[in-house]
Parts: structure tokens; sequence; C-alpha cells
């Protein structure tokens, strides 16, 4: 807000930044110091002048002044060393450029392996695109490149050239008819040094910005304190950072190097001693490389060199630039709260006085912000400090007695850091965020409790449970800022997603329940309990006339949950219950599973998932969403779902051993069909042991006979479950939950009810454990169904034991697979996103990168919103139809 | 570098789309309906068998119709270019 933008605006702006090398003498020019001696502190503890702590790296203690600008530790920028190498030494993260330098240009003369003429040619082409083609000028220096790499002859000088050899990092070789000899850094810098700068250009490489030779360094600039600092332990030490280390061990190996060459120590010693501070200064760049003895802290931990500072997930760029810790945000636990709306994040009191706004007085808002200031920073709602924009001065209240001062002091223009109060904006998260609708807007309502505390409906786009989950709030506290989240991020405008056309936020669970108990269209309430139910909305309504009169008024649910459809709402479609013995395909429908709301009345149909369902395309809340308006569909998420909640608390839902009783006489039943199955497995088997068995086409027998017994065991598994839900009753509250897609399905129920059926692994029987046979209960090679993970157990009558390690078994398999799949989906999403994060699409339609690229030319090639769909389709020309047959057929009566 | 002739039979198959050459004018007028550089369009290389087979150079702007499951027909443009990107 104004008041820091005034104070610390930025007059610089970046224009460009230009990566190049560093020559050596600009690294002598702006060096301060040569360090020369390993040790960094005298025994006095003072800095070793020449040291990796000398005084000329910068003034870095309180009160000191720095030799070099003579700044205090506040002012004084840091100062550049370096370290005067003996022998010249390669870069390693240039290797592969260096190589492709050295096979593309002649081994005496330097030059490009191409004739003059090509060279002028390739010049003249090279400038032209290099301006306009920037991408394409790359393309071209691969080509360049690769072609005078093939020149065996150099073209100026006719030297023979030799094919060349690299070992990653810093290694190369020269295949010499007599035998490879080894290419010295000397060797290497001096070929690099003949190069002409146009020869350079035509390599991809802009000569000005770096020559060729600098990848081979003489002199090695060693960066300021301020980029190593060293820390003070509590016991007093010093602990030097990792890169003053590594530093320290380069200059042990130069200064080792040096001596050797003045006292003519023997070749083998000095090169050794030369391949050493290669390496050393090779792992001062990347420790990781391979080929390298990485550095260590006194044996083991790796010392973190330069190139580890900016790599992976905690490195600068990932972990400081891309993603950096913030303010004014707040984590805790989330717990359900049916009862606010879907648009509100309930937030601790405790909270909401830490986290602020800064609001500026006016003459229409100081009587508020007084009273705010009067309440001080330990009273909610209160203020924590105030800027008194005339006197420039900065009031912490924390150490303030007199409030009421304060407060008769205010003007307009001050500026006032208050609590969070009700109505703020803020934004609201939980990781993974995976697609937009993670990270919404919600209006704060501050209340007692530890626990934030969001609606049960907003849960399926963030994938939210209450089973410990923690989110994340984010204040926003500019003006622009809260508007647009308001325009743009809160809940409701985000309940139908770009994903697939359709309702991501909606029912679920209790909801579905809920909603059912209430439709079906054998429950009748008087008034008291139609009161009762719909008083939770807190909408008021008006009761249409009973649909029963006598003996005495009763309403049936279907017409509660007509009181808070659109008025002109019209609608058709199946419900989750329609299929079975309940299914219908017309209007004509006896089983009330076929959904018809005519001029916003319920006429027919019970409400279930596929009516008010999250994530359910085409429903009656997609329906409502898209056609009356996002606000709309909120109010209907806020007042009737909470008479469904109400209706399961009046009726109560649950389930209880007896729901899954089956009686003897299905038991018996089910124990003929296993002995069924097993008859017709064994003779499989029995077939396929004297090799009658007739194999599937395309199979190995061993796979037919598997194959078959799993299909002949599948078979069993359903056989049963029908038998078990045969004697089931229909309507126990387990059945209601499983048809009307609350929860759980005729899976679950046969596995409760009746049996587990075959455990797999990776889709087939279970045949690990040792070596011929699952468990040392069966015999070896036995392939009968008991032997390889089939339970005819079910959870109510318990397992066996060699039934409940076949479960266990494939229950693990179960939590490998979702942690690998997290894992490996996670970072194939961060590829995605790292590719087509900057993307838009523009006014015209045209999908853009954000160099104004066309990627698309019409987004999606039908340039449609998808979250203003039917399912994908723009029209959906059945529900044109039904609308105008409701209308019409409502002209006529 | 001699390269045989693509065989002209796969103009017609059925997974690839219809190309077309744009006149000079045609390519303005698109440039300009656009609002970009020609080399902020797509490209395709010279060395692509449709564009050896209508003879385009680099520089030529190429249209392409093609089906699409979400949009009917789509056109889409790609500008000729003689390098072909990274392999």
């Amino acid at each position: 807000m104004s008041f820091r933008v005034e104070r610390f605006s930025e007059p610089f702006v970046i224009e460009k930044i230009i990566f190049g090398l560093l020559s050596p003498q600009e690294i002598r020019k702006m060096a301060k110091v040569t360090v020369l001696r390993s040790d960094i502190y005298e025994a006095d503890g003072s800095p070793v002048v020449g040291g990796l702590r000398d005084p000329h790296f910068g003034a870095i203690e309180p009160g000191e002044r720095c030799p070099i600008c003579g700044n205090t530790r506040e002012e004084c920028p840091g100062h550049y060393g370096k370290i005067e190498l003996a022998r010249p030494v390669l870069l390693p993260h240039l290797g592969d450029t260096i190589y492709s330098l050295l096979q593309a240009t002649c081994r005496r003369c330097g030059k490009l392996l191409l004739s003059s003429e090509r060279i002028d040619y390739l010049l003249r082409i090279y400038r032209r695109l290099k301006e306009k083609w920037p991408r394409l000028a790359e393309v071209m220096v691969n080509n360049i490149v690769k072609e005078a790499s093939d020149n065996k002859e150099c073209p100026h000088c006719r030297e023979k050239q030799f094919d060349i050899r690299y070992i990653r990092p810093i290694i190369f070789y020269e295949r010499k008819p007599e035998g490879e000899v080894r290419l010295t850094p000397i060797d290497i810098r001096d070929r690099l040094e003949k190069i002409p700068d146009d020869h350079v250009l035509l390599l991809g490489i802009n000569p000005k910005r770096a020559r060729p030779e600098w990848m081979v360094l003489t002199v090695l600039p060693v960066p300021p304190l301020a980029v190593r600092p060293s820390i003070t332990l509590e016991t007093g030490l010093r602990a030097e950072d990792d890169l003053t280390h590594a530093l320290a061990e380069i200059i042990r190996q130069n200064e080792k190097l040096k001596s050797f060459l003045t006292t003519n120590a023997p070749e083998g010693m000095i090169e050794d001693a030369w391949l050493t501070l290669q390496h050393v200064i090779a792992a001062y760049i990347d420790n990781e490389l391979p080929n390298i003895y990485q550095l260590t802290h006194r044996r083991r931990r790796p010392l973190k060199t330069l190139a580890q500072r900016l790599k992976g997930k905690e490195g600068r760029l990932r972990g400081n630039l891309s993603g950096k810790r913030v303010n004014f945000s707040a984590r805790t636990v989330i717990s359900p709260d049916p009862y606010i709306s879907i648009n509100e994040v309930g937030v601790p009191v405790e909270i909401a006085k830490i986290l602020t706004v800064q609001v500026t007085v006016t003459p229409h808002n100081i009587e508020e912000i007084k009273k705010y200031i009067l309440n001080g920073p330990h009273k909610w709602p209160g203020a924590t400090f105030v800027y008194k924009i005339r006197q420039d001065r900065k009031i912490d209240l924390r150490y303030q007695k007199n409030y009421r001062q304060l407060a008769e002091e205010l003007e307009p223009g001050d500026i006032v850091e208050r609590h969070l109060i009700n109505g703020d904006i803020v934004l609201f998260n939980r990781q993974p965020t995976l697609h937009r609708m993670s990270i919404m807007g919600h209006i704060v309502r501050v209340m007692p409790g530890k626990t934030f505390r969001i609606n049960l409906l907003v849960c399926p786009p963030y994938n939210a449970d209450f089973d410990g989950d923690e989110m994340n709030l984010h204040v926003l506290r500019l003006e622009e800022a809260q508007s647009e989240a308001r325009e743009l991020l809160l809940v409701e405008k985000h309940i139908l997603t770009p994903r697939y056309g359709g309702p991501i936020i909606g029912g679920r669970q209790d909801y579905i329940s809920g909603a059912y108990l209430l439709t079906m269209k054998t429950e009748f309430y008087n008034l008291d309990e139609v009161s009762k139910l719909v008083s939770r909305s807190e909408k008021p309504v008006h009761l249409p006339e009973p649909a029963i009169l006598k003996p005495k008024p009763l309403w049936t649910g279907k017409q509660i949950a007509s009181l808070f459809l659109p008025e002109d709402l019209n609608f058709i479609g199946k419900s989750k219950v329609n299929s079975g013995l309940l299914k219908c395909d017309n209007e004509d429908c006896l089983n009330d599973s076929y959904i018809v709301v005519r001029s916003g009345k319920l006429l027919m149909g019970v409400l279930d998932k596929n009516a008010i369902g999250a994530e359910q395309p085409n429903n009656l809340l997609h329906i409502i969403a898209l056609e009356y308006g996002e606000s709309k569909a909120r109010e209907l998420l806020d007042s009737l779902f909470r008479v469904f909640i109400r209706t399961l608390e009046v009726k109560g839902l649950t389930i209880a051993l007896n729901d899954i009783e089956v009686p003897v006489d299905a038991m018996r039943e089910i124990e003929e069909l296993i002995a069924e199955a097993k008859r017709e497995i064994e003779e499989l088997i029995r077939r396929y042991n004297e090799g009658s068995l007739e194999p599937i086409p395309g199979r190995t027998l061993e796979e037919s006979l598997e194959l078959m017994i799993i299909e002949r065991l599948q078979k069993l598994r359903s056989n049963a479950g029908e038998v078990a839900i045969k004697y089931l009753n229909p309507f126990n509250d387990i059945f209601i939950m499983s048809k009307t897609g609350a929860r759980g399905s005729d899976v679950n129920i046969t596995q409760m009810a009746s049996m587990l059926g075959q455990q797999t692994i990776r889709g087939k029987r279970i045949t690990r454990g040792f070596r011929t046979r699952t468990l040392p209960h069966f015999r070896e090679g036995d392939l009968s169904p008991e032997a390889r993970g089939f339970i005819k157990g079910n959870f109510r009558n318990g397992l066996r034991p060699t039934e409940l390690f076949f479960h266990a078994v494939a229950g693990r398999e179960g939590l490998v697979d979702t942690a690998v799949k997290t894992s490996q989906s996670g970072y194939m999403q961060r590829r995605l996103i790292n590719a087509l994060q900057d993307l838009v699409v523009s006014y015209d339609g045209t999908v853009r990168d954000s160099w104004n690229n066309i990627v698309q030319f019409k987004y999606g090639e039908d340039g449609v919103d998808p979250s203003r769909t039917y399912h994908g389709k723009p029209v959906d020309i059945n529900r044109v139809i039904d609308i105008i047959r409701a209308r019409s057929s409502e002209g006529e009566s | 570098m001699s390269i045989k002739e693509p065989d002209r039979r796969i103009l017609k198959h059925r997974l690839v789309p219809e190309h077309r050459v744009l006149s000079f004018e045609e390519a303005v007028g698109i440039l300009k309906s656009l609002g970009v550089k020609p080399w902020q369009l797509p490209q395709i290389s010279v060395n692509d068998p449709v564009v050896r087979l209508l003879g385009a150079k680099p520089g030529d702007i190429i249209e392409i119709k093609r089906r699409s499951p979400t949009g009917g027909v789509s056109i889409a443009y790609r500008l000729v270019v003689a390098f072909e990107r990274r392999a």
C-alpha cells in the first residue's frame, strides 16, 4: 500500500541479463585480495592476511570498516578475491562445449574445419538468422559443428585432424596413429586461444562475452564473505561455510603444485598434483560430477558447493525464487462445520489476532477503526500497529498503554494494521495443489476453537477429509487483490470445474443419503416436522398446499425439496437408484427412480448421487449452476443441503452386524455354489495335469488354466454375492447407502455378508511366498483356489488365518501402488506445469506463449470453455427438447 | 544431399490432413488477422514429406485443414523453415 511503496520505491528496472564468462583480466581487476594461505584464523583468532577471511573481502563484523570501500557492514557490498592458479584448469561444467570446439577446429591453426568461402557464406546467413530467428540460429550452430567435426583435414593449413576422446568431466585424449595422447589444460587453452572471433561466432558463442580460452581457468575468483558466511556457535567456536572449506582445499592443492614447480619436482608428481587441483576445482563447482573425488566434511558428508546451492527442490531456484516462505499465512487442522456457507472459512480467534490487514483511515471508517485501536492487540477485533503518516512514525500497540489517546489522535490518512475480521477475504489452500480449485477464496468467519472450519461441500475440490488434514490460509492485504479474489477466486465461482464440464462441488456421503431419505415417496411430514427441517435452511419460504389434507395436513419430502429449487426449473434425469429392479427409461416410472422437475417442482424421482452428488456432470446441481448462475447454486448448497443433513439427523442412519447377517439357508446355498465351483476347478486342474486342457488361443497352457480358474472364481463371487443380497433386507441402511451412491458398492456388501473372493497381485492369483507354495499350510504345487489366495470367508464371520494373510498381501499391494503412483504422477504433473504454465488464451481465441508465439489457433480447436458446457458439449440437444416439451405442456394445461 | 521424392499417394492417406500453400496475399492477410510476425507461427520443416510434395520453400505459409474431435474442421497455419529443430 501507499505507505510502503512511497518509502521503498525502486527507481531501476532490469532490462536484460547477459550470461557470459569472466575473462582472467576481469577476474584480476575485481579481485581485491590474492589468497595464498589455506588457514583461516591466526592462533589469536584474528583472520589470516592473505587467507580466506582476509579483511579485504569486505566488512562483516559489527562496527568494522571495510579497508576497500570504507563502508561498515551494512553498506559494504563485499569484494572478490582471487587465487592465481599454478597451472590452468578446465571448467568442468563446460566440458561438452570444449569438446565440440576442439572437434570443430583445427589442431594447428585453430580455424573452423570448413573452407573460407563456406565460412563466409555461413557467417552471412548466421548474422541475419541471429537477429530474427534466434531459435533457428541455435539449430544452425548444431549443424555447423556437425559439419566441421566430420572434416578430417584442415582446409586452411592442410593439417591432419585426429579424433578426440572425452571422459567426463575434465579428461581429454587425442587419438594419434602412434597412440592416445592426453590433452592437458595448457594444450586445450592453446588451441582455444587460436580460434578466430568470427569462427567462434559460428560455433554459437559470442566472443565478446565469452572467448573460448576463458573456459580454461588461469585465475580463480574467490567470492566475498557474504556468499560464504561463517557462523559462530554458542560455544564460541567458528564454523566456516562449505564453500570456504572447498576453497581452502583448492589453495592447499595450488600451493602444493606451486612448490613442486619451483623445486623442480619429478614430472610425475607435478602431473599428479595438477590433476588433483583440477579435481578439487571441479568439485568446488559441482560436487556431484561423475568421476570426481567428492569433497567431504572430515570423512562422510559431502560439501555443498556452488552447483548444489542452486540445484534441486531446496536449491536457490526452486527453494528460494520459485517458492518462498510467506508472511500473513496460517496453518492448522481442518474440521467440518455444515452450518457455515461454502464461501466461508472458520478462523480461530487466536489466528485472527495475529493475521492482520492494513486499512487506511478515512472519514468514513474512522469510528470503526477507533474501536479496533481501543481493543488493542490482544482483544479481538483489535489492531496491532498504527502508522502515523504525518509524523512518519510506526506505533506498535503491544508496547502502548494509552489506547484511548491513540484513538483520539487518529486522523484520516493514517494506516492501521487491524485484526482479521468477519467478511475479510482470504485464500485457502490444501496441498497437493493439483488444480486451480486447490486454492480458493473464502470469507472469514472468526470463531472459537483451534481449527479451521470448512463446509463439507467444499471437500471434493480440495480432496480434503478430517482425519488430521491441515490447510493453509493466506491473507490478502491489498484492496486490488481482495476484490480480484472476490470476483474470481470465491468458492462459488468454482462450483463448475474446467476439467470436465460438471460440478466439482456437491454432496457426498451423508448429503446423498439424507437427500434420498427426504425425497423417498413413502415419506410424509407434518407441519412440525416440516418446520424442523426447513428452519435449518435459514431461508424464509412459503409452504405450499400440503399433499395430503385429511386427516391431518402432510407434506411430501419432494415438496420440501422443491421449496429451494428455482421457480422455472425444468429437469429430467435418472436417479442413481435407477438400475436393476428399479430400472426405468422414461417418465412412465413407478419406481420413483426417474427425476422429473417441472416449473421448479420435484414431481417424481428421488434425489441421490445423480442429482446432487459432487463430480457428477449433467446432474440437477450442474444444470442449476450453469443455467441459473453460480450464486443461485451456492444458495441451494447453503440451504437445501442443510435440510438434507437435518433429515438425516432426525431419521438416523446407521449400520449394525445384523444388517449383513444372511440366514442359514443362504449360507447353505453359498456353500453349494462353492462346492460346485471347486468341482469344476478340480476338473480343470485334472485336465491340465493330464494335458487334455485346451489352451486359449495366444496363451500358454499355464496361462490358460490360470485365466479359466480366475474367471470361474469371479463368477463364484458374484453368484455368492447375489445370493446374499437376495436374502438381505433391501431397505436396510447399507443398501440405502450403496444404491444411492452415498458410500459403498455391491462388492463391499458381498465382501461383508458373503465372501471376499480372489485376492490378486498384479491381476494374478497369489503365487509368491515359498518356492513352490504360498504358505506352509498347503502342499507343494497346489493349484487349488484356497492355496492361491481365494477367500471364501467374509468380514462378518471372520477370515481363516491363511485367508487373512492373503488379504493382507493384496492390501499391501494397494498401499505400495498408491505410494508409487503419487510420486510418479506428481513429477509428471510438475513437468507438464513447467512446460505449459505461461500459455494464455488471448482475446482472439488463440493460445499463445509468453513471447506471443501461437501454440494453438483456437483454444481446444473449438474455442469452448469446458466449464460452461454440459459435460463438454456446448449445447445439450436433449435438454433443449425437454425444456420445450415441458413449456408447451405447461401451456396446454 | 539427394533424397528420393516422397510417394505422392501420402497426400491421399486418411491420416494426412489437407495441406495448401498460401499465396503471398493470403499469407499477409492471415498474419495481419492474427497480429503476428511469421516467426511467431508454429513451424514445419521443408523436409516434411508433404511440404516437399507441395514444393513449398522456407518462408512460405502452409494451411492445414484437419478434422478435430472437438471443433469439426480446424485450420492451422505452419511456417516452412529450413532447419529442423533439435533432433
